[in-house]
């Protein structure tokens, strides 16, 4: 198959395979980059609120904790788990195998890291966690003035760096795994 | 049609390894990943029908229960999702009320029917428009993870709205119960197997019965 092919399945129409376009350095980099912009936008807050002389800003992190003192544990823990637990662990996990495998090594437990990784994927929701930061800037912004925070920013670009990661098929990880392990399928 | 089935063949849904079933069992071990390779998923329509059940019955504290409360000085007042969105849709911001709509309302419903549709049809045997029921499988599974926006939207308001003696949003019992039934939905999507979908289509062979 040539570069930047796409198989459909003839019967339903589902995309079956499309070849390997991005190389390996540039996986790497998308998710270096993406975790520099994950640290930004965990650090700084995301919007601050002005009402009435009165100000308050809040990070991801602090309306982590917010909700979990009110009592609040569920929701709590949801958002922390779809927006910091599993983006992060996904991009570790990410930095963990590419490293080895670009210098030409298998990194051990290879397996459970890439199957850990494939399964954790879908629950990392960090372009819906920035729709919702848009739509409570609406929705405050008739009451009070908002100044949008760096970690706005940061959380747009995290989108976009995300969006361009998930291109790249987890199953060419596995033939990627395959050529240096060497063994015949 | 020929599959791959009907050769004692299957692909690995890790790692898309082709994998050969040994003998008479419906499950190996992938040579590549060394996960369990199944011609179909475990107990799919059961597990479906379970977490949409589930999801059914948290549907209806997620509408009826507030998301947040909000305490001014001029005093209290409840929201549901619903009533968010009518605020919204009130106060001028007509834009924003579709997309709070379409996501904590329609997505949901559309996806709980979509799936309990194919959920049936697929225990019946259906052979009705098994292209179309595919296709419906694909979209409700990208569309789904869509619905959590209000639980984003309630946790950064209460974040934010936190100023005492002004006001201070607190977050209701109605957000947990919708991110649960999120979550439910997500997970029953992922409990069925699409390509029961095509086992009728083939008589040759029955995998939703026998594991």
């Amino acid at each position: 198959m040539n570069a930047g092919c796409v198989a459909h399945c003839t019967r339903c129409g589902a995309e079956l395979f499309r070849s390997r376009t991005f190389h390996i350095d540039t996986v790497l980099a998308l998710t270096l980059g993406s975790l520099m912009v994950f640290v930004i936008a965990n650090a700084f807050p995301i919007v601050t609120l002005e009402m009435k002389g009165a100000r308050n800003g809040s990070t991801l992190f602090g309306a982590i904790v917010t909700l979990c003192r009110e009592g609040r544990p569920i929701i709590s823990g949801l958002v922390s788990a779809t927006t910091i637990l599993f983006p992060l662990t996904e991009l570790m996990i990410r930095l963990y195998l590419f490293i080895p495998l670009r210098q030409g090594r298998l990194p051990a437990r290879f397996h459970f890291f890439a199957r850990v990784m494939q399964t954790i994927r879908p629950w990392g929701m960090i372009e819906v966690f920035l729709l919702g930061v848009l739509v409570s800037l609406v929705k405050l912004s008739s009451t009070a003035s908002i100044l949008p925070g760096v970690a706005l920013w940061a959380f747009a670009a995290l989108t976009l760096l995300l969006a361009a990661i998930l291109m790249f098929d987890p199953r060419h990880l596995w033939d990627l795994a395959e050529e240096l392990a060497g063994s015949p399928a | 049609m020929m599959t791959a089935a009907d050769q004692g063949l299957m692909v690995c849904r890790t790692c898309g390894a082709l994998c050969r079933r040994v003998r008479s069992t419906l499950q190996t071990r992938c040579p590549r990943c060394f996960g369990a390779a199944r011609f179909r998923k475990r107990d799919s329509i059961g597990r479906t029908w379970a977490f949409l059940i589930a999801a059914l019955i948290l549907y209806i504290p997620a509408n009826v229960l507030p998301v947040t409360e909000t305490r001014t000085v001029f005093g209290a007042q409840q929201d549901t999702i619903m009533s968010g969105v009518v605020l919204f849709w009130t106060t001028g911001s007509p834009f924003i009320a579709a997309v709070v709509f379409a996501a904590s309302v329609m997505i949901p419903i559309v996806k709980g029917i979509a799936l309990a549709l194919l959920t049936i049809t697929a225990q019946r045997r259906s052979r009705w428009r098994p292209q179309q029921r595919a296709k419906l499988y694909r979209l409700i599974e990208r569309i789904g993870r869509w619905s959590m926006l209000d639980v984003f939207v309630v946790a950064i308001v209460v974040a934010l709205v936190h100023i005492r003696s002004i006001a201070t949003i607190y977050a209701g019992p109605g957000a947990a119960a919708f991110g649960a039934v999120v979550v439910l939905t997500m997970l029953a999507s992922k409990s069925f197997d699409p390509r029961l979908i095509w086992d009728p289509v083939e008589t040759s062979h029955d995998f939703g019965k026998s594991r």
